[in-house]
């Protein structure tokens, strides 16, 4: 966060190209609907950028307490932004507990906003500082630019006479925050001030209150004098279009959604809440008016179990979950697998195993998806690199289900579930068909039925209940190929599996090549990653590329099958390294399937990789 | 000409409901007399054939499915209700039935048989009841009788059973009925009822396993024991019973007692009227045996324990989705991709 100096405003502004800001506080002082409005707003003029929500997974753990403590960091910049930041330019830390928490990873000098009215001896001692310390007096925060405010205090006299009870005032102290910072980076309130009109539409003097507050925020920056300098990040040039903000979870509601307008297909989720899945389900119930049939089951069992009587009875269907609900799904996923019948299983992973960590991330689940059924039960596996690549990949979740009779695994994880970025609109018309078609005829040589009979992909028929003449019995027990009759004969079952397995396999046919997303086809070093840690592992390699070294980035969205010219590009690399969230799960499955010396790097502790770890690793291979 | 042929096409015999697949139930199981009450009672239930679908889990009883010529799925154990749910709610035009057993839907299903009654889905669900596991050949189940010697009870089962009728009427079941295989004319009555009900029909159909079970239910079909065993319910009609009619029930407060017509001024007027709305009385009747006065000993109801219609699962779907249509619309495409807010570089 540095450039050239602007001194024509009272308070002089610095241009920046990219800044992250990080709101810290208690569960209960609202710093998440801070951040997304800050970002939002952020977003809405014109920067691009990536948000980070972390918060603990209790609801409320106790008030002032590091368990806590919930936060939301957002880096935006007039270029791309590709992940949240590895560390804070800017740190608001509402009381001592999230100063605590966050401080390690605040830049040297940076801005540091610190509510002086969390520092009291009680919120002290809840942050576990020794007895009689307060680093806002002792003289330990010397490094960095601290402002000590008593955004409490303010917010109430901001609040005199509104009529509001203590506890809304106390409430409302996020709003000063936000138009604090609104000023520091030179934005505009109107966007937010609408946002909370619409919001409290039915409680005008709450909504009216929450701006008095944003104003006066934005007014104590203004006339208080004690910032030295405004920030400026002007807006990204990104390509020409529509944009609107996104989070991963919305996303993929909105590409389910889309997949079934588009093939005309009505969409029915069976869905049971479970973090940092809910999001979908909810998402989905709101939009009845077209048609969703959103059902919420008694368990993950009986969300799968309807969802597949409905891709029975014909609808689009998909189920979503995360780790401990994708357990309970498995054995309901093989039956769908030996019906081959069109379903979309979406996990977003979260740490495991079993409760594990509910609200932070990891990619631990992708033998899983890949192996997690008994018997030989091959299906394919997708995965979103963004939380805007949850659209693309829901989407194609959807094409490939019913174009290819089978259910399909999407995985996502809590990172870009809830992270939020800048999306430009796809129009409906860039969205690839989806081709299918219900039998309404025998289509057996002697005009009999042949329910199991495949095309030329090895695809059998989509036969829904109710067409007359159809009747005919499928079920979990192996059956007969062509007429679908229950049938235990040994080459048969054989015959069978390696249908099924075939069937899968085509698939990479009727899925993009693999590509580069920077470096060149021949290079030292080839990173290879999936899902979220697409932004940290392109901002590291851009950062290494610009810096002029040989490295290389391939993400993969489509597990199983691998794309068709994946082995052939792997060729080019003299090393591949693996960076994941897991102990090494694409690596196994990229080491058994192409023979190649890949080398994995892993994290596993709930957060995602940081540019600068990413970038020291690789360096030690590029130096090795 | 055209007319005359779809007529006739129309017109379906019990063969038409037989499919091709070799039944491969044991000699003796009750389980025919299922198959054969249904495909009986189906050709003229008014439904195109094409509109069946039998939805199945896993046990002897779930094999049902193959041999019945109308859609099917032969499912997983203890999740034929889940998926039947999910028919229904996809397409409600769908006649659905589903066949289970007492371990299929007592046990490993029990969690979605509750809800699926709760939720009262348009559906018609057939639980055969032969108080053991038969398909992994004989192990006690939730409705085998405390001290049950099977094989993974050699000592004797040391569980309470559940009672099918009293779980189905507390999980807030809209249509409670009891049949017995050995009695085909009943079972058809009863399998009529629940096809007519809206909304979801739990029959249990006590059904016997010559193989690890044999006689369960004798008592009740037996001509011996039949009239004094069993009591089969009329709506509005009272509760008798006995080789002779000779025998009723009143009930004094919440307690029944047997009493003989005729005896101290007992008319028929004076018996329990069975009411098939009353849900008090339904769960008396689904317990009646265990809440007779001391000493006494009651038989086992038959027939509709309680039936009183609410609007299906499905149908309230689709009547909110409707109204919320008629309300704001569909909402173009366009429109959701774009969200609340967006802006254009
Ligand atoms: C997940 C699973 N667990 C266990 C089994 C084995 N199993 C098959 S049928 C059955 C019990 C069947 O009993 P019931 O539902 O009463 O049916 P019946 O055979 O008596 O008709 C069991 C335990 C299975 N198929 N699947
Ligand atoms: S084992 Fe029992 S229930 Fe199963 S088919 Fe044989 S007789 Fe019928
Ligand atoms: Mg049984």
């Amino acid at each position: 966060m540095s450039a050239h100096l602007d001194t024509s405003h009272p308070t002089p502004v610095i241009e920046a190209e990219s800044v992250v800001v990080r709101f810290s506080g208690d569960s209960g002082d609202g710093m998440q609907l801070t951040g997304i409005q800050f970002s939002d707003t952020t977003a809405l003029l014109g920067n691009d950028l990536s948000t980070f929500p972390d918060y603990p997974s209790e609801i409320r753990a106790p008030g002032g307490t590091i368990a806590g403590v919930s936060g939301f960091q957002v880096n935006f910049g007039s270029r791309e932004v590709f992940t949240p930041g590895d560390a804070y330019d800017v740190l608001v830390a509402m009381n001592a507990a999230a100063l605590k928490v966050e401080l390690p990873r605040l830049k040297p000098g940076g801005i540091l906003i610190a509510n002086t009215a969390g520092f009291d001896r009680r919120s002290l001692e809840l942050a576990q500082y020794p007895d009689g310390v307060n680093p806002l007096e002792d003289g330990s925060l010397d490094g960095f630019t601290l402002h000590k405010i008593d955004i409490s205090k303010l917010t109430k006299e901001a609040l005199t006479d509104s009529g509001l009870s203590a506890k809304e005032v106390e409430r409302s102290k996020n709003m000063f925050v936000l138009g604090l910072l609104f000023w520091l980076f030179d934005k505009s309130t109107e966007p937010s001030i609408q946002f909370l009109r619409e919001k409290f539409a039915k409680h005008p003097e709450l909504a009216e209150a929450n701006v008095r507050v944003i104003q006066s925020g934005w007014n104590y920056g203004e006339n208080a004098e004690i910032f030295p300098s405004r920030y400026r990040v002007r807006p990204a040039t990104l390509p020409a279009g529509t944009y609107r903000s996104i989070t991963g979870n919305q996303a993929i509601a909105i590409g389910l959604i889309t997949a079934a307008e588009r093939s005309g297909l009505p969409l029915f989720l069976g869905s049971y809440p479970i973090t940092p899945a809910t999001d979908i389900l909810q998402e989905l119930s709101r939009y009845k008016a077209n048609g969703v049939k959103t059902f919420q089951a008694e368990d993950e069992i009986a969300g799968i179990c309807a969802a597949i009587g409905a891709a029975y009875a014909g609808s689009l269907a998909a189920t979503t979950t995360s780790g401990p609900g994708m357990a309970l799904k498995t054995e309901a996923a093989g039956l769908a697998t030996m019906l081959e019948l069109p379903l979309v299983i979406v996990n977003v992973q979260r740490g495991g195993p079993s409760t594990g960590l509910p609200t932070k991330t990891e990619q631990a689940d992708l033998l899983m998806a890949m192996y997690g059924r008994h018997g030989e039960a091959p299906l394919p596996v997708l995965a979103a690199a963004s939380p805007s690549d949850c659209f693309s990949m829901a989407y194609e979740a959807c094409r490939l289900a019913v174009e290819h009779m089978t259910p399909v695994v999407l995985l996502s994880d809590g990172y870009i579930a809830n992270g939020a970025e800048p999306w430009r609109i796809p129009s409906e018309e860039s969205l690839q068909p989806i081709r299918f078609e219900f039998l309404h005829q025998p289509n057996g040589p002697d005009g009999e039925l042949r329910p199991y009979h495949r095309d030329e992909r090895g695809v059998r028929p989509w036969i829904k209940p109710g067409t007359k003449g159809l009747e005919h019995r499928i079920g979990g027990l192996e059956k007969q190929s062509e007429t679908g009759n229950v049938s235990y004969e040994a080459l048969n079952h054989e015959i069978m599996v390696r249908q099924r397995a075939e069937k899968v396999e085509r698939i990479a046919q009727n899925i993009p090549p693999a590509t580069l997303d920077s470096g060149a086809d021949k290079a030292h070093v080839l990173v290879l990653g999936w899902g979220s840690t697409y932004g940290s592992i392109k901002t590291a390699v851009r950062e290494l590329l610009s810096e002029g070294c040989d490295v290389a980035h391939v993400h993969l969205r489509y597990l199983n099958p691998f794309p068709a010219n994946l082995g052939a590009l792997l060729a080019g690399y003299e090393q591949i390294l693996v960076p994941e969230m897991n102990t090494g799960q694409l690596l196994q499955l990229i080491r058994a399937k192409y023979l190649v010396p890949a080398v994995g790097f892993s994290k596993i502790q709930g957060q995602p990789f940081t540019t600068g770890e990413l970038k020291n690793r690789i360096l030690e291979m590029l130096n090795s | 000409m055209q007319v005359a042929l779809d007529e006739r096409e129309v017109k379906l015999s019990p063969k038409d409901f037989v499919s091709g697949q070799e039944v491969k139930w044991c000699p003796g199981c009750g389980d025919y007399s299922i198959l054969k009450q249904v495909q009986t009672i189906f050709p003229d239930l008014g439904i195109p054939k094409e509109n069946f679908v039998f939805i199945s889990g896993i046990g002897c009883s779930s094999r049902f499915t193959y041999y019945m010529d109308t859609y099917g799925m032969h499912s997983i154990h203890g999740r034929a209700v889940a998926i039947a749910s999910g028919v229904k709610m996809a397409n409600p035009e769908l006649s659905v039935w589903v066949i289970s057993g007492d371990g299929d839907s007592l046990s490993i299903g029990g969690n979605h048989f509750i809800h699926a009654l709760r939720k009262n889905f348009d559906l018609n669900y057939l639980m055969f009841n032969n108080r053991i596991y038969s398909l992994t050949k004989g192990q006690y189940s939730p409705t085998s009788e405390r001290g049950k010697v099977t094989k993974t009870t050699p000592f004797g089962s040391i569980e309470e059973p559940f009672n099918p009728l009293s779980l189905a009427l507390g999980a807030n079941a809209a249509f409670v009925a009891r049949t017995l295989d050995r009695d085909p004319k009943h079972m058809q009555g009863v399998l009529r009822r629940a096809h007519e009900f809206k909304g979801a029909a739990f029959v249990e159909v006590l059904q016997n396993c010559p193989i690890f079970n044999d006689g369960a239910f004798f008592a009740f079909s037996d001509k011996n024991t039949k009239n004094e065993e069993a009591i089969f319910l009329q709506h509005g009609q009272p509760l008798v019973f006995g080789n002779n009619a000779e025998k009723g029930i009143l009930l004094d407060g919440l307690t029944p007692r047997v009493v003989r017509l005729g005896e101290d001024g007992i008319s028929a007027s004076n018996l329990w009227i069975h009411d098939e709305q009353d849900k008090t009385k339904a769960f008396l009747l689904a317990h009646l045996d265990e809440i007779a006065a001391e000493g006494e000993h009651m038989p086992e109801p038959f027939g509709i324990i309680y039936a009183r219609e609410r609007l299906p699962y499905e149908e309230l779907m689709e009547q909110q989705m409707r109204a919320i249509e008629a309300r704001s619309g569909r909402i173009p495409l366009a429109k959701i991709l774009a969200g609340n807010r967006t802006w254009t570089i």
